[in-house]
């Protein structure tokens, strides 16, 4: 998701408070940090007020360890390390005394320019670099303050290097030894940040806090989470999204040993669902296979694809509720066509570790264990749904293995699922906490999946290939409408994030419009949302345009992007320069393809070298130019930019598709949903724009430029251009 | 009741014998390291040795590993394969959420016991029944290949 940053502007210094926070354990210096003011969503939570007990930040202990809290989830993009790092180099620590921890749910840990506490849109480092700085910076304060106290010399007389503050006399002591001393000073209310270069933290390629317990299993994720006496649940889920138990059979289910319950639910969309309470996954997997249930879908819409498809495309074919427009009256007398129509299916997001919450649900409280993305929203439908207010409802944050969106749901639809399987459990007679995982086919079928799309561009040149007028128009689901989101991301009936990357950063008369379908299937935001088809669409038009017009693709871009175009001119020079594009003589059968995008505020350019391998499209090599302004981990980024590139692969791929049949989700698990496998792995070269401008995020921009440079690439081998993800060669 | 011997240890069970390995490993001994990722031997996170071989352990039940030696994640510390690639993996920052990479470890400790010194190619054709989604490839090659040097 991407809110255009001018409409709102980051929270002024004057607005925060800083606050101390009497330690729980350990003792030692805490700050807690707090954002008054209420949430920008409609329907979220209730605007928050001062918290008697503040949430705390960072937190020093006698023994010297720095500990940081992390306002964000750990999914693999790196804010574990990131956001510690930036910390670090304020408080001016040394980095081997460093630690991080998810935070809980807390008003604390709202994003500070969204308000609400979540993880997305690239945003982590975007929005919370100053926050953290701002923190590291007045701890660092504080402990000189302690020192220079103790020493009884001025504050000004003091330093501090790699987690000691040194005074004039010799006098030195570290911030573990300073830590209580520093709790009692005052919260310094101004604070200078760090000149950037004198970063030694920010800016280095770090290694990640958490790959030794990565690699040798012992790094916890929800999954894992356990409680003594803990119960694993499954759900069988309506075949159709919505439908009901019309009646089921579970004798067979109750006579598998380990099965402690069978319950019907009520699931999401208004549907219901059978859930299978037993001692282990196993059980309750085997309870839910030999369960008989008579579903009645007779009530809800079944989508088919094919007939969606052409639904779209008729559709395409009228002008939409128009979200730019422009004169484009030159299209009827231009010399040269495009007419152009593409289409996308949906896609789910199917992270490694598939959907799952502990929940321990008491009279009077709630607490979750999960891997939550929106813990603002999670919370307070955990607490609608379980009868609760949202303070009688503590949500911990549990790593998660990967997510790329699907733990975003503004329905919090598996969390409050969850509630329905314990207040069932609980309403038996029976207590104690409950897991509920979802298995492969449950993730694959169970919705919320990137929406399909049709594109259709009618764009008339001139005899020199130049644009004279661009009519585009797209089809598509609303991911916003009818969320607390529709408030901020639907403009005049048009969703932003199915138009976001139309257009910029080229100067071209485009008219833009969109027509908005309903369709009984949930989507949802999928890594780089609206930019999984915008840039396939642009990139790959503007590289046929480059083709009419005679004029290689690199320099057609360059001539065509506005002024305003400095970082998409940076990042694609970069990877010119560095792929050897049009120096390097390729292997016979190779050919360079070009992309560059903006998405989430960053600018990534690709250079790839691809071939066909019997027929087939073989991605070789990438050269990434990326402008991301500041680059806080460079080996982190490094490896966003490798993993959007392999996600962007995948969605090129046969077989990366969902499809529906009669309201039926055709595809089950990765047999017949494909998703990228190492020897599809190409080599990637990233090379980074230097820049000390306040960091704009990674972990999205890499993605939508890999799918339209590949393709580029294709249709200079064979003159065809591919107008669909996956591709399809026979139909282009 | 039945017996399996894990990581060096007899560990008794009074489940269904066709429970696969990975959730007697999960549910009964809490060894979480071995992943769920697919159920159905398409994914490998839930890779675990059986006498040195790689096997799926989400579709192989515990009745078919009676008598045979078990070894997980947890273990590879203790073997030399697996620590060497232990460490080539936080020496390259391979992980990024992580949740795939036990089973990676296992599958790429399988391969440099019976080659020592693979090619790009062969560790492609021995990794590929492997998933990753955050797309770690690349540092995996690499650490690979780290590893089977610092091996040799």
């Amino acid at each position: 998701m991407y809110i255009k940053q001018s409409n709102h502007s980051a929270p002024a210094l004057s607005r925060r408070d800083f606050l101390k926070t009497s330690s729980a354990i350990g003792g030692g210096l805490v700050i807690g940090f707090f954002i008054p003011g209420t949430t920008r969503f409609a329907n979220a939570e209730q605007a928050p007020v001062a918290p008697s007990a503040p949430n705390a930040f960072l937190h020093i202990t006698p023994d010297n360890k720095v500990t940081v809290q992390i306002n964000r989830l750990e999914f693999g993009q790196g804010v574990h390390t990131s956001l510690t790092m930036i910390i670090a180099d304020e408080l001016d620590a040394d980095w081997s005394q460093m630690n991080a921890q998810l935070a809980p749910a807390g008003d604390a840990y709202k994003d500070p320019l969204f308000g609400i506490q979540m993880t997305g849109g690239s945003g982590s480092i975007n929005h919370s670099f100053t926050q953290y700085r701002e923190i590291g910076a007045r701890a660092r304060a504080m402990l000189i303050a302690a020192a220079a106290d103790r020493w009884n010399v001025a504050p000004e007389q003091c330093h501090t290097a790699k987690g000691m503050v040194l005074g004039p006399n010799g006098h030195k002591a570290t911030y573990g030894e300073l830590a209580d001393a520093a709790m009692a000073q005052p919260i310094p209310q101004k604070i200078a940040l760090k000149n950037p270069k004198d970063f030694r933290i920010i800016g280095k390629p770090m290694p990640r806090l958490d790959s030794r317990d990565k690699a040798n299993g012992k790094q916890q994720f929800g999954m894992d989470f356990a409680l003594p006496g803990m119960k694993i649940a499954v759900i069988a889920h309506p075949p159709v999204f919505g439908g009901k138990v019309a009646k089921y059979d579970a004798a067979k289910t109750l006579d598998i040993k380990g099965v402690a319950g069978v319950f019907q639910i009520p699931t999401d969309r208004g549907g219901s669902g059978v859930a299978i309470i037993a001692d282990g996954f196993w059980p309750a997997k085997q309870g839910r296979d030999a369960l008989v249930i008579n579903w009645d879908t007779a009530g809800v819409e079944k989508v088919t694809s094919a007939d969606q498809l052409a639904q779209y495309q008729a559709l395409a074919r009228q002008t939409g509720t128009v979200a730019r427009d422009a004169d484009i009256s030159a299209l009827a007398t231009a010399p040269k066509k495009i007419v152009a129509e593409y289409s996308f299916p949906y896609l789910a997001h199917t992270p490694m570790e598939t959907l799952n919450c502990v929940i321990d649900l008491q009279q009077d409280h709630c607490t979750l264990w999960v891997g939550s993305q929106f813990q603002t929203f999670d919370r307070a439908a955990v607490a609608a749904t379980a009868g609760l207010k949202p303070e009688q409802v503590t949500l911990n944050t549990l790593m998660a293995g990967g997510g790329f969106g699907r733990r975003a749901v503004p329905t919090s639809d598996y969390l409050v699922e969850a509630v329905h399987v314990a207040k069932a459990y609980r309403a038996s007679g029976k207590s104690g906490a409950v897991k509920v995982i979802w298995s492969r086919e449950d993730d694959i079928r169970g919705g919320y999946y990137r929406p399909s799309h049709v594109h259709r561009a009618e764009i008339g040149l001139d005899d020199k290939g130049q644009i004279l007028a661009w009519n585009h128009v797209i089809v598509g689901q609303s991911i916003t409408q009818g969320t607390p989101f529709e408030s901020v991301m639907m403009k005049n009936g048009v969703d932003n994030t199915m138009i976001e990357g139309m257009g910029d950063p080229y100067e071209i008369p485009l008219k833009l419009s969109a027509h908005t379908v309903k369709a009984n299937v949930p989507v949802l935001w999928w890594r780089s949302v609206g930019s999984t088809h915008t840039a396939f669409v642009m990139e790959t038009l503007i590289d046929e345009a480059a083709t009419l017009a005679g004029v290689d693709p690199v320099v057609y871009r360059q001539k065509l992007m506005g002024p305003k175009s400095q970082r998409h001119q940076a990042a694609l020079k970069m990877a010119v320069e560095k792929s050897g594009y049009g120096t390097r003589k390729l292997p016979k059968g190779h050919a360079f393809g070009v992309a560059v995008h903006e998405s989430f505020k960053s600018v990534v350019a690709y250079v790839v070298e691809a071939s066909l391998e019997k027929g087939v499209p073989k991605l070789h090599k990438v050269t990434a130019g990326v402008h991301c302004n500041l680059a806080v981990n460079p080996l982190t980024i490094e490896a966003q930019v490798q993993g959007a590139i392999l996600m962007g692969l995948g969605t090129t791929l046969p077989g990366a598709a969902i499809t529906l049949k009669d309201g039926v989700v055709e595809q089950h698990n990765f047999s017949d949903y494909t998703v990228a496998r190492m020897p599809d792995m190409p080599r990637v070269e990233v090379h980074i724009i230097p820049s000390s401008d306040p960091p704009t995020g990674m972990g999205e921009p890499g993605l939508p430029p890999l799918a339209p440079a590949f393709a580029n690439a294709i249709a200079k081998l064979t003159g065809k251009r591919l107008r669909s993800l996956p591709f399809n060669l026979e139909s282009a | 009741m039945l017996t399996l011997n894990i990581n060096g240890q007899d560990k008794q069970f009074d489940i269904d014998p066709s429970t696969p390995i990975l959730w007697a490993l999960r549910d009964n001994l809490h060894l979480t390291g071995t992943k769920f990722g697919c159920g159905a031997a398409l994914c490998g996170a839930c890779t675990v040795h059986i006498n040195g071989q790689a096997v799926r352990s989400c579709v192989t039940p515990i009745s078919a590993a009676v008598g045979q030696r078990i070894t997980t994640i947890e273990a590879m510390d203790e073997d030399r394969i697996g620590k060497a690639l232990q460490s080539a993996w936080v020496r390259h920052d391979v992980p990024q959420c992580g949740y795939c990479q036990s089973g990676q470890i296992m599958s790429a400790a399988a391969l440099l016991k019976t080659n020592k010194k693979p090619s790009d190619a062969d560790i492609d054709s021995a990794m590929s029944g492997n998933i990753c989604r955050c797309g770690t490839y690349q540092r995996i090659r690499e650490a690979i290949k780290d590893a089977a040097a610092t091996l040799a």
